[in-house]
């Protein structure tokens, strides 16, 4: 029988998107002096809102004001008192969940499954996490009295806009700063959404600002004099720039950065459990994931079935509307990433990768990507090199445990990777000789506020989450 | 030879076999069965997925207290589960006793609906190979056109394979003409590697369907289980050509559990299996809230359980 | 004519480089004078070149893997009988700290003590850094999940200008500890010590390639050392020139390796943790719980 699901979308009526909106400075909305942009939604091209940008002199207006908060309210305040006001956000976020999940699959593009079940969860849980350390922090390790570092200036990448704000703000906050954060260009409404959080939740005015704007917006807040740490997820290319303009200064500096992980299975793996994994590796998020599983790397005893497995599961896989329930697979974030992503598997195609697509039928408007993967490529090409970020797999094979080790490591990045076996020594024994700030063994793309995320080489480095990342915002 | 032939040579070649096979990580299974049973099944997809699920019903009474009356109606509710609509289909099978088979194979007779019998010392399997095999030719004799038969779980966990497999072939030549359902008893088989090894164990020894439970012991189905053993029929198929059926039973009692276990078909196994001669449930209660659901989706009003007949 | 022996004519020491556990000259055949503070002259050193820190990025990068893969203990080991070394040549390093920083005896014999305590400090860091810095996580599903620390890689140092053995130990030390390698460049005005704590290295079981030391001009290797795309770490603690530093930062920022800023600690106090922390990595593994 043929069953097909009816469409199951999630009504987009619980948000109430404003038409345009300003920036968060001093706990009021503002307008911006830059010219402001317009946010869209991905999956249809649709208007959402128009969005202030913020030029230098709102850039100093908001770090100004968090020197202020931090230096009259938030700083002075007790652990206690910070602690609480997180964990009042934290249930704030809880109770709005639905209405930020459904914004975030609007500005995003990415499956409401996902925004529902995995991004507004995790940044509820994140501001949980942290809020109990704001009380606790010299048991964290760091000495008997860490001090915060003063004002935090925070920019923010699109995959994830939501939790990659939680990631930056409740570890900040819990350790005492204030921050100035900039969301992405093209995802800056859950943002905004969250200063009105910070509003219902009476966070005095200047500890959290959010300043929207492209690029140049960022620029202007890493390199302001006046903010003491820069924190950045994004591209390498974005953090090599950042890494450079805080040269020389005292200001502190952490980078989550690019990743092309490779994904390992082995001929023992649990096959039907690989293929999952190796699904949520590149898959997850239309594979706009810093630490996406972008490489598989397959035994060649066990190449040719899996690799079998893997475009039957793929061909299951549902593309489409984002507020449907049922959809897998999102849209692309923006016309200029679609653009990339078709331009590497151009590129993949002349390399002379054999390139297969998930058979199925995409939407007319919107920004969309058929899951794909490249079979016969070799460290060699350009697609098993280079970040592409979007829902596109390489595929790899390899003989020994050690050709394994050797092709995974070698690459300029060193965020995650994933190994596949039933064979609980050799994971062991793989974990530790992968150069990766994360290694997923038997399974991928977990996070958890618990848990330290971060990468090696040119992936960057400090920590976010857990003790571990508490670090990054404290003095010591 | 075949692979059936070659593995089931020796009790060495089965072990070897059974555990070369790809083990299953409890986590990422439970994982993929939780994920999918969050699809979201509506309108007209729900609609179509009711009636389904109806006529995959294995309506089932294996009670001790089981009279003539009491398997009498329920043969008539699995013949026209909803007597107020006559669109609705009727259900898959009734499952029953060995003593009551005459009774329900008088009120079948002629209706379509299938007649299984359980056999082979239902439930616990623990009788001698020749009381099993003699339960099994009495219930086909009197009229069963199914049987569902117990693994030996024992032998199964003490290694001893070749027993449990010939057991199996043995009972499957009495069955003559009758399918064979192979109860794996997954709850005492305790680990989703076991399951996947029964599952294919049963289908070398010639099941015609594989089925999670007694309904005896708990845990019964579960969806996570139900998927290792959709796995396990979608690849016997591409190996042998063969396909076989897979019947979880027990403990599914909501229209919204079966659709969840639809989709999990439909997403693992293929549409190939969506079919009542490849999917079954094994249930009692289960039928009453389907045909409710089915009325709220054509009335638009919630329904209640004073206006479904109580067998 | 006497019959007198005439005094005994002292065999000189050459200072030279240490490479891959070698003691070349520098590739370039150039060398430089070492005066004390008070400007009398003191020795040659080797004035090493960007080849020279080529060399030493090579030796460093292949002694990773065996020193990176050494059990703590192990490097424990080796790092105490670096102590014990040090300890039975402790007047010839009082002698030369003595001479390169300008010190009573008293003063200098101070500075080596304090030396060889750090080195046996470190030494006991190398199996505990993981179990204080690591640890399970507990995170909200059936996972296995922990955290340790690992070594970054290979690490350039420029060490400190002033503090001649004290300052270096106190920065080669905590780098080594954790199983980095490292490539340093010795204080350029004072680099005496440090090539005779070279010798030290090599006759304690240290493998060769793990600590290589330079000496010469900070302002001329530097950029190399900051730029080399095979260094993952640099500890710029000795940069004196805040230009020069700045610059170096900007240099690493193309892999963006991991940067210790200039400054200029007070070496007697407690170290603490956070040098070597800096020079580590956390690597979180995940796995399943189930049966």
């Amino acid at each position: 029988m043929d069953f097909q699901y009816a469409p199951a979308p999630e009504s987009r009526s619980i948000v109430d998107i404003r038409s345009s909106y300003g920036l968060f400075i001093n706990g009021e909305f503002v307008g911006g002096k830059g010219e402001p942009f317009k946010s869209i939604n991905p999956a249809s091209e649709e208007l959402l809102a128009d969005i202030a940008c913020a030029d230098a002199a709102d850039i100093d207006d908001a770090v100004r004001a968090a020197r202020h908060a931090f230096d009259t309210v938030w700083g002075p305040m007790p652990g206690r008192e910070r602690a609480k006001y997180l964990f009042r956000i934290a249930r704030i976020i809880q109770e709005r969940a639905r209405e930020l999940a459904v914004l975030e699959s609007l500005d995003n593009g990415k499956p409401i499954r996902e925004s529902r079940d995995v991004d507004v969860p995790l940044v509820a849980a994140h501001f949980f996490y942290y809020a109990g350390w704001a009380d606790k922090l010299p048991y964290a390790g760091f000495g008997p009295d860490p001090k915060p570092l003063g004002v935090a200036g925070q920019v923010i990448p699109w995959n994830f806009p939501l939790l990659m704000l939680a990631w930056k703000i409740a570890p900040a906050l819990a350790a005492g700063n204030t921050v100035v954060l900039k969301p992405a260009e093209t995802t800056p409404l859950s943002a905004l959404l969250f200063a009105e959080i910070c509003q219902q939740a009476e966070l005095p005015p200047g500890v959290v600002n959010i300043v929207t704007g492209a690029g140049e917006t960022g620029r202007l807040l890493v390199e302001h004099a006046g903010v003491d740490k820069v924190a950045f997820t994004g591209s390498t290319e974005v953090g090599r720039a950042i890494a450079r303009s805080v040269a020389g200064t005292r200001k502190r500096l952490t980078l989550e950065l690019g990743g092309k992980a490779a994904n390992i299975v082995f001929d023992d793996a649990p096959i039907d459990q690989a293929v999952e994994g190796v699904v949520n590796g590149i898959f997850f998020n239309q594979g706009h994931v810093c630490c996406a599983g972008s490489r598989l790397l397959l035994q060649e005893s066990v190449a040719e079935e899996f690799l079998a497995s893997l475009k039957r599961r793929m061909a299951r896989l549902r593309v489409g509307d984002p507020l449907d329930k049922n959809t897998d697979v999102g849209a692309i974030n923006s016309a200029a990433q679609l653009a990339r992503v078709r331009e590497l598997s151009q590129v993949g195609e002349e390399e002379g990768a054999e390139r297969w697509s998930a058979p199925c039928e995409l939407p007319e408007r919107g920004f969309w990507f058929a899951p794909t993967i490249f079979t016969g490529v070799t460290q060699a090409h350009r697609i098993a090199r280079e970040e592409i970020f979007g829902p596109v797999l390489s595929v790899l094979t390899f003989r020994t445990p050690a050709e394994a080790v050797e092709k995974a490591n070698n690459t300029p990045y060193g965020l995650s990777a994933g190994v596949w076996t039933e064979k609980g020594s050799r994971i062991l024994e793989i974990a530790d000789q992968l150069r990766a700030g994360v290694v997923w063994a038997n399974t991928f793309n977990k996070f958890d506020p618990a848990s330290p995320f971060g990468g090696y080489k040119e992936s960057g480095y400090g920590r976010e989450g857990g003790r571990h990342g508490l670090e990054a915002y404290l003095e010591h | 030879m075949t692979l059936t032939a070659e593995v089931a040579r020796s009790q060495g070649a089965l072990r070897t076999f059974l555990h070369g096979l790809p083990g299953v990580d409890q986590v990422g299974a439970e994982q993929r069965a939780a994920m999918l049973g969050t699809r979201s099944i509506k309108t007209t997809a729900k609609a179509q997925a009711l009636d389904l699920a109806i006529r995959m019903v294995d309506l089932t009474t294996l009670e001790g207290s089981d009279t003539p009356g009491k398997v009498r109606a329920l043969c008539a509710k699995a013949v026209r589960p909803d007597p107020a609509d006559a669109t609705c289909p009727s259900a898959a099978a009734i499952c029953v006793y060995p003593a009551m088979i005459p009774v329900a194979a008088e009120a079948l007779r002629g209706t379509g609906v299938h007649l299984a019998s359980v056999a082979t010392a239902f439930p616990s399997g623990q009788a001698p190979l020749d009381v099993k095999l003699a339960d099994t030719r009495a219930a086909v004799a009197a009229g069963a056109d199914e049987i569902d038969m117990v693994i030996s779980r024992g032998a199964f966990l003490a290694g001893r394979y070749a027993e449990v497999h010939d057991e199996i072939a043995a009972v499957k030549e009495a069955c003559g003409d009758a399918h064979l359902k192979v109860i794996l008893e997954t709850g005492e088989l305790a680990t989703l590697d076991n399951v996947r090894r029964a599952s294919w164990l049963a289908m070398l020894a010639g099941a015609d369907f594989i089925k999670t439970s007694t309904g005896k012991v708990q845990p019964a189905a579960t969806l996570p289980v139900t998927l290792v053993m959709l796995e396990a029929v979608r690849d016997f198929r591409e190996q042998t050509g063969r396909i076989i059926g897979v019947k979880p039973a027990g403990g599914i009692r909501t229209a919204k559990d079966a659709i969840k276990y639809l989709v999990l078909v439909n997403e693992t196994a293929g549409p190939d299996w969506l079919d009542p001669d490849r999917f079954r449930f094994g249930a009692s209660t289960l039928l009453n809230d389907l045909l409710m659901q089915r009325t709220k989706m054509a009335t638009g009003r919630y329904s209640g359980p004073d206006y479904f007949t109580l067998d | 004519m006497s019959t007198e022996t005439p005094a005994r004519l002292a065999v000189r020491k050459t200072y030279k480089l240490f490479i891959g556990g070698a003691f070349p000259r520098s590739e370039s055949g150039r060398s430089y004078q070492v005066h004390s503070p008070s400007g009398e002259f003191l020795a040659n050193a080797a004035l090493a070149s960007r080849k020279d820190v080529r060399d030493a990025v090579k030796a460093a990068r292949a002694a990773t893997g065996k020193w990176s893969g050494a059990t703590a203990y192990n490097r424990g080991q080796i790092l105490y009988r670096v102590a014990e070394m040090l300890e039975g040549r402790r007047d010839q390093f009082v002698a030369e700290v003595k001479a390169a920083e300008g010190l009573s005896r008293k003063d200098a014999a101070v500075l080596v003590d304090a030396a060889i305590d750090r080195w046996v400090w470190y030494a006991g860091w190398s199996d505990k850094i993981a179990q204080i810095h690591g640890g399970a996580n507990p995170v909200a599903g059936p996972y296995f999940n922990l955290s340790s620390p690992e070594s970054t890689g290979v690490v350039g140092i420029v060490a400190p200008a002033d503090s001649s053995l004290l300052g270096l130990v106190s920065v080669v030390a905590p780098a080594i500890v954790g199983g980095n390698t490292v490539v340093v460049i010795a204080s350029e005005g004072r680099p005496l010590p440090a090539a005779s704590l070279a010798e030290v290295l090599a006759t304690s079981d240290l493998p060769g390639g793990v600590v290589n030391l330079l000496t010469g001009k900070v302002a001329e290797m530097g950029p190399w050392l900051a730029a080399h795309m095979d260094v993952n770490a640099i500890d710029l603690t000795g940069v004196t020139d805040p230009t020069l530093g700045g610059e170096l930062e900007v240099a690493a920022a193309e892999n963006l390796k991991r940067v210790i800023r200039p400054s200029s600690p007070d070496w007697a106090a407690d170290p603490g943790v956070s040098r070597m922390l800096s020079l580590l990595e956390i690597k979180t593994v995940w796995h399943p719980k189930g049966v």
